[in-house]
């Protein structure tokens, strides 16, 4: 029951913010045995929403973005020096700088970093640049406030939206480039992606959708000077940020006999590290971006989030659990996410994936602040609020519950008709 | 089956002292019907669930009573404009979405980081210039000596309303908060007394307004006046007449009551007043625990606008639904030994600035003037004793003390 009174080894690898709350939960939970957080970047852990908001506009510093500690860690710090792999065997993990760390408990949190430009000669051109780290951030926020002719966004996901929306705050030229036919279009659907895209035109972003990015061309010198897009025609810019979405940090595990691939580290129900063969290893968890986890809201179909809500709660699951508590129940959290787009406040629960339905609940896109419900077979399954999340709570509750799609009727502000759409997913 | 009437209990003034015995009644079941037809919801839970339900509805108040007069002119042109206002431009925290969103919008955009900042400070002095004039007192009133004083003159400097003016709202303020009271819309005497209070006290705004254009200073009367928030019109005439009532009512008939329950339930806990004047800095706790262990709002009726079902009852469209905030306080399925007086619990999620689309605006406000209220009386106080039972106001939903008189052996 309680954590074992010997003196042990606890080591969790990853130092961002699931990493941090991770070790934090251990403590909380009543271990005292020797904790030791590993972390590639050189910082203590940070927070990262801000990088894509505050930071660009530069209302806040990059550096300034230190997470509080909640919990005294007492723990040993190896930053600035990556896990390279892991031993179940002999329980150790490698480091980067030749060293190893033994453990009896180990939490892996290794998150995502940015996917690169897929050519890696343009990609590191002078002004080419992806957003992950704080000094991505801070690099970004130079290259706006030095002023720049025009910034190309290269993908429409929450990361390009945010970075095309700082750009306009700032009064930059900034071009947008989506394959989809609108922005968002994976998480959203079209439908409600277009309405977000709209929002974009209107305060000023150049949006090109349907079309990609074909190959970044220089100056001779090496810095790029054009974008040039497929079916021709092209962008003059001096500044491109690649928002291609993020990848996962599992190569580490290559040789660890984990069920590690590019989509994530499979954990069983309770959160404990899956062997190739499906068995759990019951010495690690893993939380955060990193973890794919079957999701009892999901008919336990595997999901790996990339959301900071989740990051927190299921590292403090991860935590708990590393510490010797048993969960009464599987971790199952309702994913949410938010974002913040030209000073409109973007929430969304749960999962939108294969949602054969969507309905404008109350408000209306027209008036630009509306809630809107993803339905599945007959269930609700996620909820989106643009500018309208007071409202957002009670399809929560509707979301978590799985009650039937279409939902509540009689809602203020409600659309009469309340129909169900498509939502036009690529 | 359960007792239909808990409700009329509540509302007796004979249990104003104590309802909670009654609270606990009512929470056997999380959403009972009583005999009126109106549904008390009374668990953490249900309260939790209904709070946020898009079906339930604000828009309470019934249209404007006001009955002819014989006069051709007051019966034929002044009540038609009047129940214009009072039935279509009704304050927001009787509407709904859209028209509740945009007008709490505008209101928000005031509230300026800077301004609230000001208050904080001017609040602390207002306290300490409130108790000097006590000074050498055996006796104090925290009712008319603080409770009361302190967030008139808040809210009546964050509006900007002239200082000689304040008095009159003692007067209006104190009448036109009885219309949350459930049973005053029932009360043809109350509503007339109501109507005209609030005609007075829209003339009065009317003007200040005016003044406030020609005029505009650094205030939010000012800037509600002339500006508008991003993406939001100017707030019209009649909306910002009753959105000035609501913010200068709402401002202090609340903020009163929790001072003063905060005061009477510190007396009762004296370990808990020793440990505040040692450690000032408790005061934020303290008073947010008074909001879960004896809110000053104790409950805010809202209405169906379709059936809701919930833990196995179907409340009907139309009916009125009683969230009892202060029944939820003391879940013991929401909190460890709920009856007992605990600031330092982690489990607080009390319901005493009410939640979701509504949630107090002057939450922040109420926050500090409670919190310098507390400090200062624990530290400046000497000796303090309850000087009698303290006799309560009439109102169930803003429930508070009359009057908080302590026995002092001076004020330091």
């Amino acid at each position: 029951m309680s954590a074992a009174a010997s003196p042990d080894r606890a080591v969790v690898v990853g130092s961002g913010l699931a990493g941090l709350r991770g070790a934090e939960a251990m403590r909380r939970a009543g271990f005292t045995g020797s904790l030791t957080l590993v972390g590639a970047e050189a910082h203590r852990p940070y927070d990262r929403p801000p990088l894509s908001k505050h930071v660009l506009t530069g209302a806040v510093a990059a550096d300034a973005t230190t997470l509080p500690s909640l919990v005294p860690l007492e723990a040993e710090w190896r930053l600035g020096t990556a896990a390279t792999g892991l031993d179940r065997k002999n329980a150790r993990v490698h480091l980067a700088d030749g060293s190893s760390l033994p453990y009896d408990r180990l939490l892996i949190a290794t998150g995502t970093r940015a996917r690169a430009w897929p050519n890696p000669h343009e990609g590191r051109l002078a002004g080419v640049h992806t957003l992950r780290s704080r000094e991505d951030a801070a690099a970004l926020r130079g290259a706006l406030a030095a002023g720049q002719r025009r910034v190309l966004v290269i993908g429409g996901g929450f990361i390009g939206c945010e970075m095309a929306s700082a750009c306009a705050a700032l009064g930059i030229p900034v071009t947008l480039v989506e394959p989809s036919a609108t922005p968002l279009a994976r998480v959203l659907g079209t439908h409600l992606g277009d309405v977000i895209g709209a929002m974009h035109a209107a305060r000023g972003v150049e949006m090109r959708c349907g079309t990609e990015v074909e190959w970044l061309e220089d100056d001779g010198r090496g810095r790029v000077v054009r974008a040039h897009l497929a079916g021709g025609g092209h962008v003059e810019t001096d500044l491109v940020v690649v928002a291609l979405g993020a990848v996962r940090n599992t190569e580490w595990l290559a040789d660890s006999g984990l069920g590690a691939d590019a989509g994530g580290l499979d954990c069983d129900a309770d959160g404990h590290a899956l062997d190739s063969e499906g068995r759990a290893d019951t010495r690690i968890a893993a939380a955060g971006d990193v973890a794919r986890f079957p999701h009892p809201l999901y008919d336990g179909r595997r999901v790996a989030l990339e959301h900071w809500g989740h990051a927190v709660a299921q590292a403090e699951h991860a935590g708990r659990l590393l510490a010797g508590r048993r969960p009464d129940r599987p971790y199952a959290a309702v994913p949410t996410f938010w974002s913040t787009q030209h000073g409109i406040n973007i929430k969304s629960v749960g999962l939108t994936e294969g949602a054969d339905g969507f309905v404008i609940a109350q408000g209306s896109p027209k008036e630009g602040r509306f809630l809107a419900v993803y339905g599945r077979a007959g269930r609700c399954i996620a909820a989106l609020s643009i500018d309208c999340a007071r409202w957002l709570p009670a399809y929560a509750a509707q979301v978590a519950a799985r009650a039937p799609f279409p939902p509540i009727r009689g809602a203020t502000d409600q659309p009469a008709d309340l129909a169900v759409l498509p939502p036009g997913f690529p | 089956m359960a007792d239909a009437t808990l409700l009329d209990q509540v509302k007796d003034p004979k249990n104003r002292a104590d309802p909670y015995p009654i609270f606990a009644r009512l929470r056997a079941n999380p959403v009972s019907r009583q005999h009126d037809g109106t549904y008390v919801a009374a668990t953490h839970a249900a309260v939790a669930s209904l709070i946020s339900d898009p079906r339930i509805s604000s828009e309470t108040l019934p249209p404007a009573k006001r009955p002819l007069t014989g006069n051709p002119f007051t019966d034929w042109v002044v009540k038609p404009i009047r129940e214009h206002i009072t039935d279509t431009h009704r304050p927001f925290i009787f509407r709904d979405p859209p028209d509740h969103d945009a007008l709490r919008a505008s209101v928000m955009h005031q509230f300026t980081r800077e301004r609230v900042q000001a208050m904080r400070k001017r609040s602390d002095r207002l306290v300490a210039d409130l108790l000097n004039e006590k000074c050498g007192a055996r006796e104090i009133d925290i009712v008319d000596d603080l409770a009361y004083p302190l967030p008139v003159t808040v809210i009546c400097e964050l509006f900007g309303v002239p200082r000689e003016d304040e008095p009159k709202f003692h007067g209006w303020a104190t009448q036109l908060a009885t219309a949350l009271e459930p049973d005053s819309l029932d009360d043809d005497a109350v509503r007339a007394k109501n109507s005209r209070c609030f005609d007075a006290i829209s003339a009065y705004m009317a003007e200040l307004i005016a003044e406030k254009r020609r005029h505009p200073v650094d205030d939010m009367l000012s800037g509600l006046a002339n500006e508008s928030a991003p993406g939001i019109g100017r707030m019209g005439q009649y909306d910002l007449i009753a959105t000035s009532i609501l913010m200068l009512v709402a401002g202090h008939e609340t903020t009163v009551n929790l001072i003063a329950n905060s005061v009477l339930t510190l007396m009762r806990h004296p370990e808990a007043l020793e440990r505040l004047r040692a450690e000032p800095g408790w005061a934020p706790r303290v008073l947010e625990e008074v909001q879960r262990f004896d809110p000053p709002v104790q409950f805010r009726t809202r209405k169906a606008l379709a059936e809701i079902e919930i833990d196995g009852i179907t409340i009907p469209e139309g009916a009125p639904v009683v969230l009892l905030f202060a029944a939820a306080g003391r879940d013991p399925e929401a909190y460890a030994e709920p009856d007992r007086f605990d600031p330092d619990r982690h489990d607080n999620r009390h319901f005493g600035f009410g939640g979701s689309l509504h949630y107090c605006v002057g939450a922040p406000l109420a926050r500090f003037e409670t919190e310098a209220a507390l400090a200062a009386l624990a530290g400046r106080l000497r000796n303090p004793r309850l000087a009698g039972t303290p006799p309560y106001r009439p109102g169930a939903a803003l429930r508070g003390p009359q009057h908080l008189r302590l026995a002092i052996d001076g004020i330091a």
